[in-house]
């Protein structure tokens, strides 16, 4: 179990410190300060072993999240935990910076204290927190004992996420389908590997313990509904995805979705994310990166990159960002693009090619003439890859939500009064083209 | 020297530092030195002349990002520009720059050494420093290459100023250590020891370190630095503090100089001329003077320049070894030492000591200070001190005091260091061998040794115990009766027990006498240590209960019953049941005549080199100690006159069987554990360490070699440590050989590493790549080389494969021709008779044909001549010559640069006994040395 947790700043000060275990004593600050934060090596993997010591550690913008322990833990639930951790901290104060960690550092203390009893991780539903740790102080004439007796029940009773007695006047829910989408293609256009990382996220804003269902064109769902009547099969065959593997919220009915395949819960208030899943087959590829790079003699360098669009023309895909390694000893870059605006970057040693908004089906091109300065090393140039990043409206996996239906029985509204809004968000990952 | 001022800072990279310095992460510090690169890269692009300054600033800016760590591939060009700038701030960063980071194989050292060139041209002392600094900072073998003969000019030239001098004779040092080879001696060597006559005692003291390392190299050609030398230090020693300004260093004047000049006095003989030696003696005597004065400074620096100077003088003297007034000064000086309060005075004046106590003339001087040397072994807190402490006893042990020494090591031995203990163990073996009077003593001294530090004790000790035991009649007695007094004690270390059961075996018939140690008490000691030993020992015991069988009968039954228990017969361990079933068979079987030959009494050992010696010179290398060891052997030589016996002649050393071999019924013959016979003494292998160049061919390879010429495959080379075997095959130009070494023994080869030499012309003729070996054999394992083989053109010498390896303790040098000969690269080609003589007669050109008549070595025998014609790899082409019994043969070799049509023709004469071989090949070397090839084969 976790023995203690700290967070430094950039330089390895301490900014919190918490231990909970007697195993682990004040000395572990100051060992991993010094075997990683100041190590001579960049230390790279996010665990370390010192002294009998396990340290797992996650970096949030310079500040650096420790947990601590002697014993033989599972790590994947330690870093779990931080994860949860940041994301915990993130709703309550926003970005994680040193300057917010110091001026909150009353409420982080008790928040570890909340979800981290004698080192086992406890609950961490940011809502269910917000119920009774909340930043302004607790005023008696606010909080009767009844509404006291009330969180105590909640948070240890069967549903700890969710508080009873909500009401909305308007019941909504939000689903968002967030995909991160990951590619490493050849010069020639072959794909060398290709995966979709995924999440489904939820806001609700429901009244009452509602019991949601959730249907999405799995597979294996589809398939086992399809027994029955063979020529739907073959028509939703084609849309149904693959999942590799998948996550649940806690909320989610385990044993429903075993013996069933639905996935059916009774969401927590506000943002929680319903899912995590991942896929590895029939991958859409929103952005194809053709490039084309000729060396003219030992000082120029030709570079010319076309990006073409693979999605739904009425589609506009945001943010999009091309990325061009350069040479090492690159000494001047000229760059013509007809759309969007490109710059050579030297801290970065690239060309990045920037474009606000690029619809579906269409094409765009940069060019680019690179002086190099000639160098007396013989190594050649180990060309790293084109990466990109772009955001766009739709699954890469090919993920559609079919329905997301909500029984409430006590109170009186039914799925038709509920008002649901589901976009779909697909984001680049690692997108890289060698060149 | 144009000092740096405030303005002439470079405000860019003050700024670029301090970004750096500022940065919060790792990554942003990446980041500011990739922009920082790509800006740089822009202003070297070329299309724009930068200044000076410029320039400076971004090398300096490079050479910063360099020192962070970052690999810097350009601007080498800028950095070599800045060496023809006339200011010395840009001359500097370019020389920095460049001894930093530019590597020996840099096309740019041509210009580098232009610059440097005209740098030291240019008759400015600044420049001329600056340059001759960046030729000793980088040091390598090109800079040598081309100024080694440039620097000795400037250094012995009338007009250099001091300072370039100075830099001068420091940068030719460092070149001459470097890369001795190519810096000519000349008639500059003369005109450099006059420089120890210079004003400036800067150059003396740059100069005195040249003629030092100078002078250990050829000792002729700087003889006369000697009587400069004894003038110059003379003038130090007499002068007043005051004299030397800035050369006296806390009232010593110039303590450096004065030590590189006693330093370099220690390179020769004690002058000869009298006049020289009296002054060299007088200031000897002046140093030795001052030592007694009292300090001028309480500084710790006063002292330590005073000692420095006081103990390079006695290392003269000591080196001289001629004046006994002024070695018996310096032992007083070094006993005040001695008591010190300072650890380094104390641990240097011990180390002084042992090496006074070698000369004859301060060796009883040394004796008198033997009381402070114990009193240091015993209150000593440092190791180190202690130690030497202990080299200086046994230096300085004689006859005389060996009781007292050996004594006092012995009661140190108790509480001494882990580290040291093995090292006293072996001196006080030595010691108390060397001046044992009384064996008695000498026995005394070794169980008690054993006692003390039984784990230390290494198994040549106890041998030589025995060999002594056996050697001396007289002493017999009383070792088996000490050994039986001392098993008796209840835990008794396992060394003990060897000896004791050697002993016992040997001359338990001596103490049977006794009826407190009758034979049956002495089996039931011994047998009661049994089961608490390892096997080797319990082997040992075995032997000695089949010696008792002999020496006492009435014994016979209980050791035969001991014999024949299931422990004994059905022992797990193949040597313990070997002897067990061997000796139970003979105590049965044998007559008392018969066991009586067969155990009878050890033969003394032959005479030899104590192994205990060898063995502390194994341990301190070779150069300590032995000349000390070589002085003592000499003064001590007739001080025990006696037999100098050695380890156990054949298998002693071999760790199980000091007693298989007695009996001379060991089933499998002992592997033989140390070196061969003709690698000759212990001592001499110590000796024998430093590699030499490669050895003569082995005897024998020509023979072998000659064999090869007609096969690919077969042993190479074979003597008793080594195999050599072959396996290789060709086509066409190119051929792959596969060389096995065999290692015969059982013990593991160190060091080993096979090269092949060729010659120049073999070098451009044939080209062997070859992957390097793992330098460690074990014994009797086999590793494997491969050699990839192309023939470039064709060549008549061969490769010589060199191998040299260390075995135990010698060095093993072996070289063999490598059978890598023209015909190997042979392709065979049928032909008809009709093509062939059209061919023949094309190759009408009188150098093209090459004849030889030879008699023959071998019977003439057809088909062994056909196969070996086959195996030269031509084709053997039948019904082609008009006489059947002559051989014909044709084929092309192949080399990379061309293809060599070649015929042979060979026609026997079966009366004479002689061949006729002729050979037509299109390159008259080609038909020379296939004719030299083949003739030697019938």
């Amino acid at each position: 179990m976790i023995g203690g947790l700290f967070i430094y700043n950039h330089k390895g000060e301490v900014l919190i410190s918490r231990v909970y275990r007697d195993d682990i004593g004040r000395n572990a600050v100051d060992a991993f300060r010094v075997n990683v934060i100041h190590a001579r090596q960049q230390v790279r993997s996010p665990v370390t072993n010192i002294a009998r010591t396990s340290f797992f550690h996650v970096k949030r913008s310079n500040n650096w999240l420790a947990a601590v322990t002697k014993q033989n833990v599972n790590a994947a639930m330690v870093f779990e935990f931080l994860y949860k951790m940041c994301d915990v901290m993130a709703a309550y104060f926003g970005k994680i910076s040193e300057e917010n960690i110091k001026n909150n550092f009353v409420l982080i203390y008790e928040l570890l204290d909340e979800i981290l009893d004698f080192g086992y991780p406890q609950n961490s539903e940011t809502g269910a927190l917000k119920t009774f740790i909340t930043q302004q102080g607790i005023k008696s004439q606010h909080q009767t004992k009844e509404e006291q007796s009330q969180i105590t029940s909640q948070v240890t009773g069967q549903i700890g996420w969710q508080r009873e007695g909500i009401k909305y006047r308007r019941n909504e829910l939000f689903l968002d389908v967030l995909e991160s989408v990951n590619l490493l293609m050849s010069p020639q256009g072959q794909v060398l590997s290709a995966h979709v990382s995924g999440r489904v996220v939820m806001k609700s804003y429901l009244s009452g313990m509602p019991e949601c269902k959730f249907g999405m064109n799995d597979k294996i769902v589809i398939e086992k509904q399809g027994k029955g009547t063979a020529d739907e099969t073959s028509k939703s065959g084609k849309q149904s995805i693959a999942i590799d593997d998948c996550t649940f919220h806690q909320c989610v009915r385990l044993s429903k979705f075993d013996s069933e395949c639905s996935i059916s819960f009774i969401p927590p208030d506000e943002e929680f994310e319903l899912m995590r899943y991942r896929t590895t087959k029939d991958i859409i590829l929103p952005f194809r990166v053709i490039p084309l790079v000729r060396e003219v003699g030992r000082t120029k360098l030709e570079v010319k990159v076309v990006i073409k669009s693979n999605f739904k023309p009425s589609l506009l895909a945001q943010k999009i960002e091309v990325r061009i390694p350069t040479p090492l000893n690159t000494s001047g870059v000229q760059v013509i693009c007809m759309k969007g605006k490109a710059k050579y970057k030297a801290s970065e040693n690239a060309i990045v090619w920037k474009i606000k908004r690029m619809a579906g089906m269409k094409e765009s091109q940069i060019s680019a003439e690179i002086e190099l300065l000639p160098t007396n090393d013989k190594k050649k140039w180990a060309r790293p890859p084109i990466s990109m990043n772009f955001e766009v409206p739709l699954a890469p996996s090919g993920l559609k939500v079919r329905y997301l239906k909500v029984f409430e029985p006590k109170l009186n509204y039914s799925d038709h009064d509920v008002i649901k809004w589901a976009r779909y968000i697909g984001r680049s990952g690692i997108y890289e083209t060698r060149c | 020297m144009p000092a740096v001022s405030k303005g002439d800072g470079m405000r860019g990279l003050a700024v670029f530092i301090s970004d750096i310095r500022n940065c919060k992460s790792k990554e942003a510090e990446i980041k500011r030195i990739n922009k920082e690169l790509a800006n740089i890269r822009s202003k070297f692009k070329g299309d724009r002349a930068l200044d000076g300054y410029s320039k400076k600033k971004y090398v300096c800016k490079l050479l910063f990002i360099f020192l962070l760590g970052h690999d810097i591939d350009f601007g080498h060009m800028e950095a070599v520009n800045l060496l023809s700038s006339n200011r010395y701030t840009e001359k500097q960063i370019g020389y920095l720059f460049i001894s930093v980071l530019v590597n020996s194989n840099s096309e740019l050292i041509r210009l580098i050494n232009n610059a440097i060139k005209n740098d030291l041209a240019s008759r400015n002392p600044t420049f001329m420093g600056l340059a001759l600094h960046c030729i000793a900072n980088v040091g390598s073998r090109e800079m040598a290459e081309a100024f080694a003969g440039e620097i000795p000019r400037i250094l012995v030239a009338g007009d250099t100023m001091d300072s370039v001098k100075q830099s001068a004779a420091l940068c030719l040092l460092r070149l001459y250590r470097t890369s001795p080879d190519l810096v000519p001696m000349g008639d500059w060597t003369s005109r450099v020891v006059h420089l120890l006559n210079d004003q400036h005692l800067g150059v003396v003291t740059a100069a005195t370190s040249l003629i030092t390392t100078l002078a250990q190299k050829n000792p002729e050609e700087f003889k006369t630095s000697v009587s400069l030398a004894v003038s110059r230090l003379s003038r130090i020693v007499t002068s007043a503090s005051t004299d030397l300004q800035d050369y006296t260093y806390y009232f010593v004047p110039a303590p450096w100089l004065s030590v590189k000049l006693l330093r370099l006095l220690q390179c020769y003989p004690p002058p000869e001329d009298p006049a020289v030696r009296g002054r060299l003696t007088e200031c000897l005597e002046a140093i030795l003077n001052k030592a007694q004065e009292p300090p001028k400074s309480k500084k710790v620096q006063h002292s330590n320049a005073k000692n420095a100077v006081l103990f390079e003088a006695i290392s003269l003297v000591i080196h001289h070894d001629s004046e006994p007034n002024l070695l018996v000064r310096a032992c007083n000086q070094l006993g005040q030492f001695l008591q010190h309060r300072e650890t380094n005075l104390r641990y240097l004046a011990l180390e002084s000591m042992c090496t006074l106590a070698s000369s004859e003339f301060s060796h009883e001087a040394v004796k008198t200070h033997i009381e402070t040397v114990i009193n240091a072994l015993k209150t000593e807190r440092d190791v180190s001190v202690r130690q030497r402490a202990v080299d200086l006893l046994y230096a300085m042990c004689d006859r005389s005091n060996a009781q007292q020494i050996v004594a006092e090591m012995l009661s140190y031995l108790e509480t001494a260091d882990y580290s040291i203990r093995e090292e006293i163990v072996l001196k006080v073996a030595i010691l108390a061998e060397k001046y044992a009077v009384d064996y008695t003593w000498y026995v005394d001294t070794i169980l008690n040794l054993i006692r003390i530090a039984g784990d230390y004790v290494s198994e040549e000790v106890w041998y030589r115990v025995i060999q002594i035991v056996i050697n001396r009649d007289d002493v017999q007695g009383y070792a088996a009766k000490t050994v039986f007094e001392a098993l008796q004690a209840s835990a008794c270390h396992e060394n003990l027990v060897k000896v004791g059961g050697y002993i016992l075996g040997e001359f338990g018939n001596l103490i049977a006498g006794d009826p407190r140690s009758s034979p049956l008490t002495q089996f039931h000691l011994l047998h009661s240590k049994f089961h608490l030993c390892s096997v080797p020992t319990r082997a040992l015991l075995l032997s000695t209960y089949i010696k008792f069988v002999n020496l006492f009968p009435e014994v016979k039954g209980t050791i035969q019953d001991v014999l024949r228990s299931d422990s004994q017969l059905k022992n797990a361990d193949v040597e313990l049941q070997q002897r067990a079933v061997e000796y139970l068979r003979l105590s049965t079987v044998a007559s008392t005549d018969i066991l009586a030959t067969v155990l009878e009494e050890m033969p003394p050992f032959p005479e030899r080199e104590s192994s205990i010696l060898a063995k502390l010179k194994k341990k301190k290398g070779p150069s300590t100690v032995t000349d000390l060891e070589e002085a003592k052997r000499e003064r001590s030589a007739d001080v025990n006159g006696g037999p100098e016996p050695a380890p156990a002649s054949t298998s002693a050393v071999s760790t199980p069987s000091p007693s298989a071999d007695l009996l001379g019924l060991g089933a499998a013959p002992p592997a033989p554990a140390g070196p061969p016979p003709s690698s000759g003494g212990l001592l001499v292998d110590v000796f024998s360490d430093s590699p030499s160049a490669a050895a003569p061919l082995a005897p024998g390879s020509e023979d072998n070699f000659a064999r090869f010429v007609c096969k690919n495959n077969g042993v190479l080379f074979e003597n008793q440590l080594l195999q050599i075997g072959l396996k290789s095959e060709f086509r066409q130009n190119l051929g792959r050989m596969f060389i096995f070494y065999g290692n015969k023994t059982s013990t593991q080869f160190l060091n080993f590493t096979p090269t092949l030499i060729c010659s120049d012309d073999l070098q451009a003729n044939l080209s062997l790549q070859t992957k390097p070996v793992d330098p460690a054999v074990d014994g009797g394992a086999q590793v494997q080389q491969a050699v990839n083989i192309e023939c470039v053109s064709d060549f008549t010498e061969a490769p010589v494969l060199n191998i040299q390896f260390r075995y135990g303790g010698t060095f093993q040098n072996v070289s063999v021709k490598l059978p890598i000969t023209l015909n190997k690269f042979f392709q065979p080609t049928e032909m008809a008779s009709q093509d062939f003589f059209q061919r023949w007669k094309q190759l009408s050109n009188p150098q093209q044909e090459v004849q030889s008549i030879f008699k023959a070595k071998h019977p003439m025998d057809t088909e062994v001549t056909k196969a070996k014609i086959i195996g030269f790899g031509s084709a053997l082409l039948e019904e082609v010559d008009p006489n059947p019994a002559n051989f014909v043969g044709a084929g092309i070799i192949h080399t990379r640069t061309a293809q060599i049509g070649c015929l042979l023709r060979l026609e026997p004469n079966l009366q004479a006994q002689m061949y006729r071989l002729t050979l037509r090949t299109s390159r008259e070397t080609v038909s020379q040395r296939l004719c030299e090839l083949l003739s030697e084969q019938f």
